[in-house]
């Protein structure tokens, strides 16, 4: 690889990528096996992403741009803020700030993923495999015994991706025709899904539960009261409020390093 | 499509792929700050918590079967059930609900 040639103190990472995956049959199969596991992702990522596009179409998105936007991003939160913000003809650096925040998420789970790699994997295929990372991708990714063969994770973004962006496209054409009481019922699927991802944490750890609670109770309250309501967008609230209560969570209750 | 709509959706691929590129480019070895690392672990969680509620009870037509979604979907979260279950079974209360009460 090219970077073999760089003066990095780990090249060693770079150098060797034909012995990364030990094998034409094996990085087959594991590709296979991640297209096998891709495939309930996929059915979830259509049906949320459907309720996406209609929220798309708002922000003035079109079948073709809201399959390319959703092919290329892939973040169900990413896409929502994004969205909104884009309708509400928010300002670009509030769309960038907005796109950090709610994908922060995946900075850790790209830490996570870096001690997952074989230490023969390229950095190409790092690289390759971190651009996959959703919360679901990421979920059996690190799941995979052993090191990650980067195949695996392809094979299951190779099938669950298109689905999202085909979602999204199918949303923003038919989320018109539906009448009101289905699109009503499918503007709550992607909060559903959210509540999928953090409840089970809160129900292991307490003080998950504590954030998530005190998350709800602010922003609650700071789309209840007038002032902060009318001069503080959505957006903004999501931003402001997971810097203050992830920091002060942060601060009392500190994770327990296992090192 | 105009060009500010391009504008702000390439900022959002650009700065959404370089967020999951740099840790595994930059980070090779385990962040030590405590705070750093307990602030990442509770940021996944509480935005999703504040773009939840009251977001959910928002957008359907009676606030009453926003609720409904809320409680139905923690609770089916809380015993195990996967995104997709939970994504359903909020839409299917979010529906009969509103076909019924309205």
């Amino acid at each position: 690889m090219t970077d073999a040639g760089r003066n990095n103190k780990e090249t060693a990472v770079g150098t060797d990528s034909k012995a990364v995956d030990g094998g034409r049959t094996e990085t087959r199969r594991a590709f296979l096996n991640g297209m096998r596991d891709g495939l309930p992702i996929g059915f979830g990522y259509f049906a949320v992403a459907f309720s996406l596009g209609i929220i798309a179409k708002k922000a003035g998105l079109i079948a073709l741009t809201g399959f390319f936007s959703s092919l290329t991003i892939r973040a169900s939160a990413g896409e929502y803020g994004a969205y909104t913000l884009i309708a509400a003809g928010a300002a670009f650096s509030e769309v960038a700030l907005m796109a950090v925040i709610t994908n922060l998420r995946y900075l850790l789970m790209g830490a996570s993923l870096s001690q997952k790699f074989s230490p023969r994997t390229s950095l190409l295929k790092r690289i390759l495999v971190a651009c996959c990372i959703t919360d679901e991708i990421f979920g059996i990714s690190i799941a995979y015994k052993g090191y990650l063969a980067p195949a695996y994770t392809f094979g299951a973004t190779f099938v669950g991706a298109p689905m999202w962006a085909l979602g999204t496209m199918c949303g923003i054409i038919a989320g018109g025709t539906l009448s009101a009481g289905v699109v009503s019922a499918l503007s709550v699927a992607l909060y559903g899904m959210f509540l999928a991802i953090i409840i089970p944490p809160a129900r292991q750890d307490k003080a998950v539960l504590i954030a998530v609670i005190i998350s709800f109770i602010l922003s609650w309250t700071f789309s209840t009261i007038e002032w902060t309501s009318t001069n503080i967008s959505s957006g903004m609230r999501t931003i402001i409020l997971t810097i203050l209560i992830s920091a002060v969570m942060a601060a009392v209750k500190p994770i327990k390093t296992s090192d | 499509m105009n060009g500010r709509l391009f504008i702000y959706l390439l900022i959002t691929v650009l700065v959404t792929n370089m967020i999951r590129i740099l840790p595994v480019t930059l980070i090779r070895r385990q962040i030590t700050n405590r705070f750093v690392r307990s602030f990442l672990y509770y940021v996944p969680y509480v935005t999703l918590a504040v773009m939840t509620f009251p977001a959910i009870v928002e957008a359907t037509q009676i606030p009453m079967a926003g609720i409904a979604a809320l409680i139905a979907g923690i609770v089916a979260a809380w015993y195990g059930l996967g995104l997709f279950p939970v994504s359903i079974i909020c839409c299917a209360i979010v529906f009969l609900l509103e076909l019924f009460l309205r």
